[in-house]
């Protein structure tokens, strides 16, 4: 099966500063496909590439197995949400739905009855007459939405088009983009610096750092078996546990990652386990955030909130499943 | 985290004491009534504006309908349309349409050579080469615009650099055949409204350039990608999307080009044909013949015309995207 996005040794170079560097991605038709990392990581660059605002320095990307080299956005069939959305302040939202169809050459008539459904879609029907400044974030995301999906793309960009809205929203613009992905079976690539984002929406994830991909996988490969310690520390905040650590208790010398909700904290005098000392608590609401302190080594917990805790600058002892201790690829 | 021990937190009061003195109330005054303040500062410009400006405006307006005794050469007093009726007269109606075709293609032309630069300027230029840009626009209008239309009148003269030039790329008959041309022709291009045109295209492009460089400089970089993202070809998305979001500031640019073209009496004095523009006619008329009342009728008509230039523009939506 022909990828419908795929990258071979790409490389994008602005002077001295390689924002993506000998990228190789494969990202199948009809998958919701995440690109997450740190700001400058390359995943902005990535789907800038893949819609043709960016040309690669050297490598090679297919779309559906065509070369895309030296062609231009407009000659594309891959279409773009951007991150602040980029409606035409001029245009009505029904104009703005309806522009790529109207430069495709499509008459007045045909093109505000798919831009009309394509707002249904999004459920904003009857916003057509407003203007985008009229609008809310929310609906300004829903148009741009609308917008994009009313050219029926091969592929469909997002770049961080969540970063806008509060947390509400969010959550339930998440379920809708997912359900709308399922329905429509269209390949979305979505760039997002927010992995619980990646992880709730993405079929698979790219994790990127340096304009390198560090790992792709299922959303629960990258989180339960990062391959290494940047993965470990970005996705989730998994604790870091340095190779003479981990061989006390696997027998293997090597870096190694454990989940902060997987470490339990007790009293000093309950018994074995690792000896450390409870430096701060943070309340989140659902749960709370232990910082410890495990001989110079810093750790975090997670336990649920009203668990009884030990008093902070207490001595408690670590206790953690050996399973849940998870063995990275990183050399030592 | 710790608070540092030597910050003397017992001893500052809550509420610190005023400065003292006429200034310390004066400035209290004006930070509980702000609209003191502003009713100050605005106060000088007011009466300047309304008074002078604008009072005089009105004083030449009703000027215009006075009208002149032939005879005598006194200016009767009474408010009569008959200057207004001399307006129309073939001669100064001729002035009038005369002066707006020029008005209205220098514009045009303003229009067109500003955009790139305009376009290149907002959308590329950074750092230095803004700085250039800047330079480069604001330069010519450091000189005295005497200076420069005398500068032109030798560059367009018959023995220019200009007639030179051409006769260098061997191109000279083509030259020839524009002056031969009637209306636009003439002796050479310092005696023609061609050169006219040259003059006032180069002295007013820079009112042209600053607006609309400052118009595309709102235009998010993301709306022209967006544009192209969408399926639109460069010139699609400067026809939907660069234009219309640049038009108010065309719009601003071309009425400065057209009043200040409208108004002008010294480039077509000193570079151009005899025949008259509305400048040079409210000045021989207010000058030598001393009929105020229809120098004051010339002068409200590009009043007029500006007001129905603005009229249509709005109508056809120039200012929707401010």
């Amino acid at each position: 099966m022909t990828s419908a996005v795929s990258f071979q040794k790409v490389s994008r170079h602005f002077g001295s500063v390689r924002a993506v560097d000998a990228v190789d991605l494969d990202i199948v038709p009809g998958e919701f496909f995440a690109m997450l990392g740190p700001s400058g990581s390359g995943k902005t660059t990535c789907l800038r590439l893949i819609a043709g605002f960016e040309q690669p320095t050297s490598g090679s990307i297919s779309i559906f197995g065509e070369r895309a080299e030296g062609v231009p956005p407009y000659r594309r069939n891959v279409n773009t949400v951007f991150q602040d959305y980029a409606l035409f302040p001029h245009l009505n939202v029904l104009d703005n739905v309806a522009y790529g169809l109207m430069v495709k050459g499509v008459g007045k008539a045909g093109r505000h009855k798919a831009a009309e459904e394509a707002l249904s879609l999004v459920r904003l029907p009857g916003y057509g007459a407003r203007r985008p400044g009229q609008l809310s974030g929310g609906q300004r995301q829903r148009v741009a939405l609308a917008r994009a999906l009313v050219n029926q793309p091969k592929v469909l960009l997002l770049d961080e088009p969540l970063g806008a809205l509060d947390l509400k929203l969010r959550e339930n613009m998440q379920e809708e983009l997912k359900s709308l992905q399922k329905a429509l079976g269209i390949t979305f690539v979505f760039v997002t610096h927010d992995q619980g984002e990646a992880l709730s929406m993405a079929d698979r994830v790219a994790v990127f750092n340096d304009g390198r991909i560090m790992q792709i996988g299922t959303p629960e490969d990258i989180y339960q078996r990062p391959r290494t310690r940047f993965v470990a520390d970005f996705v989730g905040s998994s604790n870091v546990l340095p190779p003479d650590f981990v061989q006390r208790y696997s027998g293997q010398h090597c870096w190694g990652s454990l989940r902060p909700e997987s470490i339990r904290v007790s009293r000093a005098a309950s018994g074995e386990g690792v000896a450390a000392r409870l430096v701060s608590t943070n309340y989140l609401g659902a749960t709370t955030r232990l910082a410890l302190d495990a001989d110079g080594l810093k750790l975090h917990a997670v336990v649920p909130a009203g668990t009884a805790l030990p008093a902070e600058g207490e001595a408690v002892v670590l206790t953690f499943n050996r399973e849940h201790l998870h063995l990275m690829d990183e050399p030592a | 985290m710790s608070v540092d021990a030597t910050m003397p937190r017992a001893t500052a009061p809550a509420i610190l004491p005023g400065s003292g003195g006429m200034r310390g109330a004066l400035s209290d005054l004006f930070w509980r009534r702000p609209q003191l303040l502003l009713l100050l500062m605005l106060l000088p410009p007011v009466l300047w504006l309304g008074i002078v400006y604008i009072g005089s405006l009105f004083a030449l307006l009703a000027q215009s309908f006075f009208s002149i005794d032939e005879f005598s050469g006194l200016i009767n007093r009474q408010f009569t349309l008959k200057t207004y009726g001399d307006l129309l007269q073939a001669a100064n109606l001729d002035i009038i349409l005369r002066t707006v075709t020029m008005a209205a293609l220098v514009t045009l032309a303003s229009a067109i050579v500003a955009f790139p630069i305009a376009y290149y300027a907002a959308r590329y230029a950074r750092g230095r080469w803004k700085a250039l840009f800047y330079l480069g626009v604001m330069l010519p209008l450091w000189s005295s615009y005497l200076v420069k239309i005398y500068a032109w009148k030798l560059i367009l003269a018959k023995e220019g650099i200009l007639t030179w030039l051409f006769a260098k790329l061997h191109v000279l008959w083509l030259l020839d055949a524009w002056l031969a041309l009637p209306v636009v022709g003439g002796n050479s291009l310092s005696v023609s409204f061609t050169g006219t045109f040259i003059v006032f295209v180069y002295v007013w492009l820079p009112f042209m350039i600053l607006p609309v460089q400052a118009s595309l400089e709102r235009v998010p970089g993301n709306l022209v990608e967006a544009s192209s993202d969408l399926g639109a070809s460069p010139g699609q998305t400067f026809r939907n999307v660069l234009f219309p979001l640049a038009l108010p500031g065309i719009v601003a640019g071309s009425i400065f080009t057209f009043s200040l073209t409208l108004g002008d009496y010294i480039i077509p004095q000193i570079i151009g044909t005899s025949r008259l523009f509305i400048g040079q006619a409210v000045y021989s008329q207010q000058g030598t013949a001393g009929n105020i009342p229809l120098a004051a009728a010339f002068t409200v008509v590009p009043i007029v015309i500006m007001g129905f230039y603005l009229w249509g523009a709005k109508r056809m939506g120039a200012f929707d995207a401010l």
